[in-house]
């Protein structure tokens, strides 16, 4: 029997729900990408969402089971992935955003990976081995997926009328939900202060710049509006995520613990 | 003979056990070759078989152990007694492949990863104070990327991902056959 989410979620250590938000970034971002297998472009991209998506999945369990060594309810991995609900949900508003057109995915994984490549660099030296453990093994797969989608960027915002009207028009639609994955708040503060979790305000120097390099050899304004669209580190998500929860988990709801 | 030198036999034996174990995506070569196969130590009456993931969701990794697990039984130990221990640090990189592996890799048509080097653009001034944020510095690869089957350097990306998640796919434009290339990690 699981607990109502705001019973869940206060009962939680911080340490255990900075670690869901990691876990839940990389989820969501692997599910999103899980979602084109078999429908991109060309075999080349199909290939490559799909170990993009494997990366961020690994990436995912890395976090779920340590998540679940701090649990109090002893829940496991799979528990994590696919018996919450919503509400439960810690990831920012950024990954569960629709794949949209190439230029929308190609997008958001570019924001994504421009600030997970500074997040898990800071996080390596984390006091806490278990964190800076997992992420020695992802900056690696970070730095490569950056390297890729940072290319696709500069093609389609300097390509035709067409990729650039396109690509320009998903930068105006992510960025106020790019600003989630800087949102910090009293989980964040403790831990911080004890050189556990990374401090979200010193990756951004690094994830301004990459932007504004990569935005201007993409010809891509870079946006001023400073809004961000903020909540989904607390659970309160856009209603795309409502949607993508339910084709993940029901398998696994009709037939719970079921292993193959 | 004595205690210990049972011991040193015995851990010796299952070493060489667990080293055969070949690779599901990489046949040729064995767990051993691509270091992913860290330590096998005996603790409290158990066999610990210490492994690293490639990458972490490589999903070849549960196969591993259960080849392990497969060949230290075989080697005389109670697969109650067998534990598979996967560690994430250090991390793994693809320059504990061996010098066996990389033989074995181009025997099979496959472009071995070039040696990495501490990227020189921030080493030299950085101050790295805690030893653990040295990983986190990028490498990168030094050397020429050949063509495995005639040697030619004149080789084109065909696409960031390939067969399996820690290969890339090139052509060489001199024979004009395309490439799996083992990237540098």
């Amino acid at each position: 029997m699981s607990l109502p989410s705001s019973m869940s979620l206060s009962s939680m250590s911080p340490l255990l729900t900075y670690v869901l938000r990691l876990a839940d970034d990389n989820l969501i971002a692997a599910q999103r990408l899980g979602q084109l297998i078999a429908s991109m472009p060309d075999l080349e991209e199909d290939i490559a969402v799909a170990n993009v998506g494997l990366d961020h999945l690994g990436q995912a369990r890395n976090f779920y089971q340590y998540a679940s060594d701090l649990d109090l309810e002893g829940r496991d991995e799979d528990q994590f992935a696919m018996e919450r609900d919503e509400r439960e949900f810690l990831n920012a508003t950024l990954v569960e955003q629709p794949n949209g057109d190439f230029a929308q995915t190609q997008v958001r994984q570019f924001l994504l990976d421009a600030y997970q490549v500074p997040l898990y660099e800071a996080m390596t030296a984390s006091a806490d081995e278990r964190l800076a453990a997992v992420a020695a093994k992802a900056v690696k797969e970070a730095r490569y997926h950056l390297e890729r989608s940072s290319a696709w960027v500069v093609r389609l915002g300097d390509g035709t009328a067409e990729s650039h009207e396109r690509t320009s028009r998903a930068v105006d639609y992510l960025w106020p939900y790019a600003g989630d994955l800087f949102h910090r708040d009293d989980v964040e503060s403790e831990l911080v202060a004890a050189g556990v979790a990374v401090d979200p305000s010193m990756v951004r120097p690094s994830y301004e710049a990459v932007v504004a390099d990569v935005f201007g050899r993409a010809n891509l304004a870079v946006p001023q509006d400073p809004y961000a669209r903020t909540g989904g580190r607390t659970g309160f998500h856009t209603e795309h995520l409502g949607h993508l929860l339910p084709e993940m988990q029901s398998l696994y709801r009709a037939h719970p613990g079921a292993t193959w | 003979m004595t205690g210990s030198d049972d011991a040193i036999a015995l851990d010796e034996r299952l070493w060489q056990a667990a080293a055969a174990v070949l690779d599901p995506e990489m046949p040729p070569l064995t767990i051993a070759d691509l270091g992913i196969l860290r330590s096998i130590d005996q603790r409290n009456g158990n066999v610990v078989v210490t492994i690293t993931p490639t990458y972490s969701g490589c999903p070849a990794v549960e196969m591993i152990e259960a080849g392990v697990v497969e060949a230290v039984t075989g080697a005389g130990v109670e697969a109650e007694r067998v534990r598979v221990e996967r560690v994430l640090a250090p991390a793994w990189t693809t320059d504990w492949i061996t010098e066996e592996g990389r033989r074995k890799l181009l025997e099979a048509g496959i472009s071995p990863p070039r040696s990495l080097v501490a990227n020189s653009v921030d080493g030299g001034e950085v101050a790295v104070t805690l030893a653990r944020a040295v990983t986190a510095r990028p490498r990168n690869p030094v050397g020429e990327l050949a063509c495995p089957r005639c040697g030619s350097a004149a080789v084109t990306e065909l696409s960031r991902f390939s067969s399996t998640a820690c290969k890339s796919l090139y052509r060489c434009e001199s024979c004009r056959e395309p490439f799996d290339h083992v990237k540098e990690l």
